[in-house]
């Protein structure tokens, strides 16, 4: 059987490697981004000289060869369903038995007067990351246009070229859409504390083109004209699927899929951040442009194709980044405004670095959500906890199990037991410390208490 | 050697603040009264010219620190470490390889060139040990200091990590106390000058039959020997069942104290590949089969009166002596830093390494566990390993990483930007709780 991937990324990439485990099947990755696969989620480390090209490669080069994953640089310009045929833009046409579209996403552009101009790009593909090195020489300033993940990210890049960055987030508070009152507003702190121009409940109104159809200054939505020479957008990626419309393959936002990651085509497939969801599980989102949601739907469509047919379950949503110096993490659903029927308790440390807030159930007390700056928390832990819907008391009692920070770190977790008992006049106490034994005892323990 | 620059274009030269300039310029201003010193031959004025040249290479890491850490938040702080000449490999980096290798030729092989340098330190030795200083004097403060003065700048790089800061310093207490003042306190006293901290076979002379005989009337040096074989077949085994090779290699060691202060800026240069860790495997274990044979032979001998091998097993002792004990753990071990990462004695030659390894992979608590399904596959633990081990392999498969050469320094996972790694100690894996995640 040939199977043909379209896209490198981690969902294209995971989907051969487990195609290849699981059968002999013929196996191409097709890709126009790169030679290898990458972490784009490393991308910004290449970018502030942590790590070169190469360490970003999870794979060495003879890796691909050995285990048979066929690699061709091309696009893929068209695809005949019926024939099951893809054209290629250097002229191939290459007959398939099965698909699987991994074709990630887009940044998104909102339409803005001039976002097509030179020195505009977002951060999403190793072209984006040649385009912001290109304008980084005597650059005097940089504008971020998206108060989100990537946005961070790249002013945390150019900030550490000594670049100034100013920051312009529609919100009136960094990530206010996802992050509660007082985690954004920690990192609000921690932006500035970095020497970044932050502009709160400040969009981007026009980008002004200079010479040579490249970017000159920005305004703003409070009347500024802001001179830079690149402009950052960060708002959000979306489905890269403009190549797609218009034909037989059913697109909403992204390419339709059912639980088995199966599109509207026989043997066609969609998994990662192209891929929407029909009907995704409570909790999840019918899209999810996350590095973990990619992986396991790559594994999951190679079960699909080469065993019998799996269900994508993404299980309990986590996810975790890092805003400058800061770590954060996050298992369970966080709301960013506490709905009715939800308590949070939330602990913040003195230095405003640090905090560990939980979500619970104000009725039942069944724990709902993890959300940690500064702090890690250990994955198998919360899962198991957020699973059995286990009592917040009992959680605060053994929280020292969840604690994933290295040895000789202080541990926090009384505190915010202390914070309960001052809440509730109760007096509960932590029962456990960090260490992996207990956390293995817990583990293995068949029934869960609930 | 070629740098593979970034890829991306041509990487931006780093930029360097006027302070930090400053800082430079007084640390070069100390390294050039010493390397005057040691071209000239001679030294005059000891006691000032050493003052003036270890202060004002103190000064510059003061200066350093303060610009390049103090001023910034706490955090990672690795920014151009694949830009900067020094340590990318380029003319900085070679310069100061070809000066550390240099340095260590002479020590071992023409300490006649190093004339000036011991006599700069002659007073130092005279008020410490009470004797005049010989070109290993003259190292073993080089060696000292340098652990000293770049364990002060790695203690500030990784002011937000208690791990860190506590590891750095027990490696610093050990160079100072257990293998410069004690060492040097115990010749003041007529006593055998022991480094207790040096085991057989990393020490591989305090095996051999002339340190047992060198040791005899000493009290000291008796219990020395029998302490050192009881730390290598009793002590080694336990403590590595409980803690990994961590107790010696990254929180003891001298060897490993180096490559932790001093190295540290150039831990990203080790080689990661599969090749790599296949030549270490060879290497180390070979080495530890050479240096046991090595002084098997050499007893062998003299239980019976040098019949068997006559001069054959002191050939075998000068040729370890030479290619590993000098030319191996010293001229590449320490002055390829620059070029091939801090850890190249410690990954690829030394046996006690190897010994440990076996009982770490064989029989130990220790090992790095992963945070479920967090890996974001971005490679900032493998690059940051200094031993070379591909811990990202691991990372991404939710697998604990339990490897020989995991010396245990625990940058993977202060370096990790999502929280995945941790060292720790328990007798199992943790099942596979979210396998469907990977």
């Amino acid at each position: 059987m040939k199977i043909i991937i379209l896209g490198n990324g981690v969902s294209g990439i995971t989907a051969a490697r487990y195609i290849r485990k699981l059968s002999d099947h013929e196996i191409t990755v097709i890709s126009d981004e790169a030679d290898y696969f990458f972490s784009r989620t490393a991308l910004m480390y290449v970018f502030m000289g942590h790590m070169r090209r190469k360490d970003v490669q999870p794979y060495e080069d003879w890796f691909w060869e050995k285990n048979r994953i066929a690699l061709l640089r091309d696009r893929v310009s068209h695809i005949d369903f019926e024939a099951k045929t893809l054209q290629t833009s250097h002229g191939k046409s290459i007959a398939y038995d099965k698909l699987i579209l991994a074709v990630g996403s887009q940044s998104n552009k909102f339409g803005w007067p001039g976002q097509d101009l030179d020195g505009v790009h977002g951060l999403y593909h190793w072209q984006d990351l040649e385009a912001m090195e290109r304008h980084s020489r005597g650059l005097a300033r940089a504008v971020i246009v998206g108060g989100g993940l990537i946005g961070i990210e790249m002013a945390e890049m150019f900030h550490s070229r000594h670049i100034p960055v100013t920051f312009l987030v529609r919100e009136s508070s960094f990530w206010d859409i996802v992050l509660p009152p007082q985690e954004s507003a920690m990192i609000n702190r921690h932006i500035s504390e970095h020497g970044i121009d932050l502009r709160l409940q400040t969009e981007l109104k026009e980008i002004l083109p200079g010479e040579n159809g490249k970017c000159r200054a920005i305004t703003t939505s409070t009347g500024e004209t802001i001179t830079c020479g690149f402009v950052g957008l960060t708002a959000g990626v979306s489905p890269n699927v403009g190549f797609l419309k218009n034909t037989a393959l059913e697109i909403n936002r992204g390419i339709l899929v059912n639980e088995y990651l199966e599109t509207n085509q026989p043997d066609v497939y969609a998994i990662g951040d192209c891929a929407e969801i029909r009907q995704p599980q409570p909790g999840r989102r019918p899209i999810e442009a996350v590095w973990y949601t990619g992986r396991m739907m790559g594994k999951t469509v190679a079960h699909t194709i080469c065993r019998q047919a799996t269900a994508y379950n993404p299980g309990i949503w986590f996810n975790s980044a890092k805003f400058f110096d800061i770590e954060y993490q996050v298992y369970g659903e966080i709301q960013p405004r506490e709905p009715e029927n939800l308590a949070s308790l939330y602990w913040e440390h003195a230095g405003g670095k640090k905090s560990i807030r939980l979500a619970y159930d104000r009725h039942s007390g069944a724990i709902t959500g993890f959300n940690l700056m500064g702090i890690r928390y250990r994955h198998e832990v919360c899962e198991k906890w957020l699973h059995a819907g286990t009592h917040i008391e009992e959680v605060l009692q053994n929280l020292g199990l969840a604690n994933f920070d290295p040895e000789f770190f202080p541990q926090h977790e009384s505190e915010l037991v202390a914070e309960y008992n001052r809440q509730t006049g109760k007096s509960l106490v932590i029962k456990r410390k960090r260490g992996l034994p207990a956390v293995l005892q817990f583990l293995n323990k068949q029934h869960p208490s609930s | 050697m070629q740098t593979e620059s970034l890829s991306i274009s041509v990487p931006s030269p780093a930029y360097t603040s006027a302070k930090q300039k400053i800082a430079i310029a007084l640390s070069g201003i100390g390294i050039l009264l010493i390397l005057v010193v040691w071209a000239a031959g001679r030294a005059v004025a000891p006691v000032p010219v050493s003052l003036v040249a270890f202060g004002f290479m103190l000064a510059g890491v003061a200066v350093f620190v303060r610009e390049e850490y103090l001023k910034h938040p706490e955090g990672i702080k690795n920014n151009g470490a694949w830009f900067r000449s020094l340590t990318a490999r380029g003319v900085w980096g070679w310069l100061l390889g070809v000066l550390i290798t240099g340095f260590y030729v002479c020590l071992y092989w023409f300490p006649q060139y190093l004339t000036g340098l011991i006599q700069l330190f002659d007073p130092l030795s005279r008020l410490l040990r009470g004797t005049a200083a010989n070109q290993w004097f003259v190292y073993g403060t080089f060696y000292t200091a340098a652990v000293l003065f770049m364990g002060i700048k790695f203690i500030y790089k990784y002011r937000h990590n208690p791990y860190q800061r506590l590891r750095t310093f027990s490696v610093m207490f050990f160079q100072l106390g257990f293998a410069f003042l004690i060492p040097g306190l115990l010749l003041r006293l007529q006593q055998p000058e022991i480094y207790f901290t040096y085991f057989w076979p990393l020490s591989y002379y305090q095996g051999t039959p002339m340190a047992y005989q060198g040791y005899s009337g000493s009290g000291l040096g008796a219990f020395f020997f029998f302490f050192g074989l009881a730390m290598f077949f009793i002590g080694t085994p336990i403590l590595t069942y409980f803690f990994g090779k961590r107790w010696y290699c990254s929180w003891v060691c001298g060897c490993g104290g180096l490559a932790e202060t001093a190295g540290d800026p150039f831990r990203h240069l080790s080689d990661k590949s599969l090749k790599a860790w296949k030549i270490e495997r060879w290497m180390i274990h070979s080495i530890l089969a050479f240096v046991v044979l090595m002084t098997a032979l050499l007893w062998i001998n003299v239980a019976t009166g040098k019949s068997i091998f006559q001069e054959y097993s002191q050939i075998f002792y000068k040729t370890y002596s030479f290619a590993i004990g000098s030319a191996f753990s010293g001229v590449v071990g320490v002055g390829f830093y620059p070029l091939l990462g801090s850890r190249v004695w410690c990954r690829f030659g030394c046996p006690m390494a190897a010994w440990l390894g076996i009982w770490q992979k064989k029989k130990s608590k220790f090992r790095i566990t992963v945070n479920g399904g967090q890996c974001i596959s971005c490679g900032n633990c493998s690059t940051y390993c200094e031993m070379g081990i591909d811990v990202r392999a691991y990372a991404q498969k939710g697998q604990d990483v339990v490897r020989a050469s995991c010396v245990g320094c625990g940058i993977c996972s202060a370096v990790c930007p999502r929280g995945v790694l941790r060292l720790e100690g328990a007798d199992s894996q943790p099942p596979a709780v979210l396998s469907r995640t990977l």
